[in-house]
């Protein structure tokens, strides 16, 4: 179980984190998603006690972290899986870890079969790891104490496709076992298939959270046309609520709050030919979260200038 | 606190059987975790190795190069002991700034989330590594005098006393924890490496000339000037304006910059 009340980090006038609050449960996988300099790092470093918060308060097991006695026993924690000595070894990394936490010698060789680092890779040194393997030796340390909470930033980068199955498999099994997982991510789609809960953030801000089932559930529905302005004309006419939607990857689409059958009629009435038509799941999501992505980087154009 | 789901279904949670919390982590167990990460990559273990070879490299030297006549227990212990003044510092300083250099601060801090005691087995390790190279040197340099009075034909000469090689042994220790006080403060290898040249050989030259043209200074220095009030150290027993001396100075440049550092790597954020 995790928890993050009020939680603030300024630095100078620019607030990283602004009030942020939400519970991770155990026997869920939290997905925290939002783009890039959104403020997940910086709310996960806060819970680790890397950075010091400006206002607010994070628990990891009920306890504050640094009042956890021996913290990689009961939270594993990935935050930068490059962050290492690249002079050591995976082999010795692990062994550092599994010595500072009292755990039996046998629990690295174990792990590193576990993240599938092959013998040979554990005794290379970490400067020479692609990306993906520094993932797989990061989550290896942090599974290392057989935690039961576990903290991931961006665990999936760098992985292969199989690679992202993998990681997806394990933290499913790991939630089903009842473990608490919290992982970042600024890919909604890789979220979504593993995620039970979302909170998504946003310069700073939760923007929405609940349930993926919550937030996902269909919302309207979406349809796709050549004739994006007639077809909006004829919706206005009917009275029906819609917006343009840049859901489906195109600017040809609108997300319309009616079913399909409404909609296609409405079409049909208007002689309008559509290309697509059906339930908005997850559209809504997609949206607002391109949204703040968007605003986001308007945010960091507009700073840049101002710089 | 209670989480139970209040709009929509949700399985039930499945809370693991409750575990016993784990006991905390011994102190020795950080002490040794540390030592082995002094070691445990090239760079680090060839700058200790480079203990022990400077030191056969000096005694080496002393025998092919001093007169039989200077072939004495303190000639080998001066040779063996100057690479050490500027080794032993490199490694304080890098087993604190590595954390941040190379990252791996990000585990160690989050493993141990009290940075003081990090900093407290990193500061034992570097003082023990410290008293046991001043082992290494007085061994080596012993089975130097011994070779050289042997090759020279002359009787060995220990003409180091407990005091004096006691003092050498502090000013060891000091300068390990100037090099550690720079990487605590500094949190950067090279930053740190360079602060120390400078506080060490760079600053006694400027004082040095300072001292020599100008007579307020000259008689101001022993106050003032570490390194000065330090080289007493290496020249015999000390007396007690000498011991105020370095007593002064070392409060000025070791113990203040330290607490500073302290201070500021414990509120520091780690990235």
């Amino acid at each position: 179980m995790i928890t993050v009340e009020s939680l603030t980090k300024t630095y100078g006038a620019f607030r990283a984190v602004d009030d942020v609050t939400f519970t991770a449960r155990p026997g869920r996988v939290t997905g925290f998603l939002g783009p890039n300099g959104a403020g997940k790092s910086t709310s996960m470093r806060v819970m680790v006690g890397l950075t010091p918060p400006t206002s607010g308060t994070t628990t990891v097991c009920g306890r504050r972290f640094a009042d956890l006695p021996n913290p990689g026993r009961e939270v594993g924690v990935l935050l930068d899986a490059s962050a290492q000595h690249a002079g050591r070894t995976g082999r010795e990394i692990l062994t550092i870890a599994q010595r500072t936490m009292g755990l039996p010698k046998g629990r690295v060789d174990e792990m590193i079969a576990q993240v599938s680092l092959t013998p040979s890779e554990a005794e290379r040194r970490v400067r020479n790891y692609s990306l993906g393997m520094r993932q797989r030796l990061g989550i290896a340390t942090a599974l290392l104490g057989d935690p039961e909470v576990l903290i991931l930033d961006e665990p999936a980068n760098g992985l292969d496709p199989a690679g992202i199955r993998w990681m997806r498999d394990l933290l499913r099994g790991y939630a089903d076992q009842g473990g608490t997982v919290l992982l970042s991510s600024h890919l909604l789609h890789e979220i979504e298939v593993v995620a039970d809960d979302l909170v998504v953030i946003g310069n700073g801000r939760i923007v929405a959270q609940g349930t993926k089932a919550e937030l996902l559930a269909s919302a309207g529905t979406l349809v796709r046309t050549r004739d994006v302005p007639g077809m909006s004309a004829a919706l206005t006419t009917a009275g029906v609520e819609h917006t343009l939607s840049a859901a489906a990857g195109g600017a040809d689409a609108l997300r319309v709050e009616a079913d399909a059958e409404l909609v296609g009629s409405i079409a049909l009435d208007a002689r309008i030919a559509l290309l697509e038509l059906r339930a908005a799941e997850g559209a809504g999501l997609e949206d607002m979260f391109l949204e703040i992505t968007a605003d986001d980087q308007r945010e960091t154009l507009t700073q840049g200038a101002a710089a | 606190m209670s989480t139970t789901a209040t709009t929509t279904v949700t399985p039930p949670d499945a809370p693991r059987a409750p575990r016993p919390v784990p006991d905390p982590v011994p102190f020795g167990r950080l002490v040794s975790v540390e030592l082995r990460k002094c070691f445990d990559t090239r760079a680090g273990f060839w700058l200790m190795a480079s203990i022990g070879i400077a030191a056969l490299l000096a005694t080496g030297a002393v025998l092919l190069w001093a007169p039989d006549s200077e072939l004495t227990y303190s000639t080998f212990a001066t040779a063996i002991g100057f690479p050490m003044t500027v080794i032993l510092p490199m490694v304080a300083v890098l087993s604190v700034t590595s954390e941040w250099s190379q990252r791996s601060g990000l585990t160690t801090f989050t493993l141990l989330p009290h940075r003081g005691r990090v900093v407290a087995a990193k500061a034992a390790v570097v003082v023990g590594i410290s008293l046991a190279s001043m082992a290494l040197a007085m061994a080596i340099g012993a089975v130097g005098t011994i070779a050289g009075s042997a090759i020279a034909g002359v009787d060995p000469v220990w003409d180091l006393t407990t005091v004096d090689a006691l003092n050498i042994t502090l000013a060891q220790t000091i300068g390990m924890l100037v090099g550690f006080m720079l990487g605590a403060t500094i949190r950067h290898s090279a930053g740190a490496i360079v602060g120390y040249f400078v506080y060490s050989f760079v600053l006694p030259g400027l004082t040095e000339v300072l001292a020599q043209t100008q007579q307020w200074f000259g008689d101001l220095r022993p106050w003032v000037d570490v390194n000065y009030a330090q080289s007493a150290l290496f020249n015999g027993s000390l007396d007690a304006t000498q011991w105020a001396n370095l007593g002064v100075t070392l409060a000025v440049w070791l113990v203040a910059p330290m607490a500073v550092g302290l201070w500021a790597l414990m509120r520091s954020e780690v990235k």
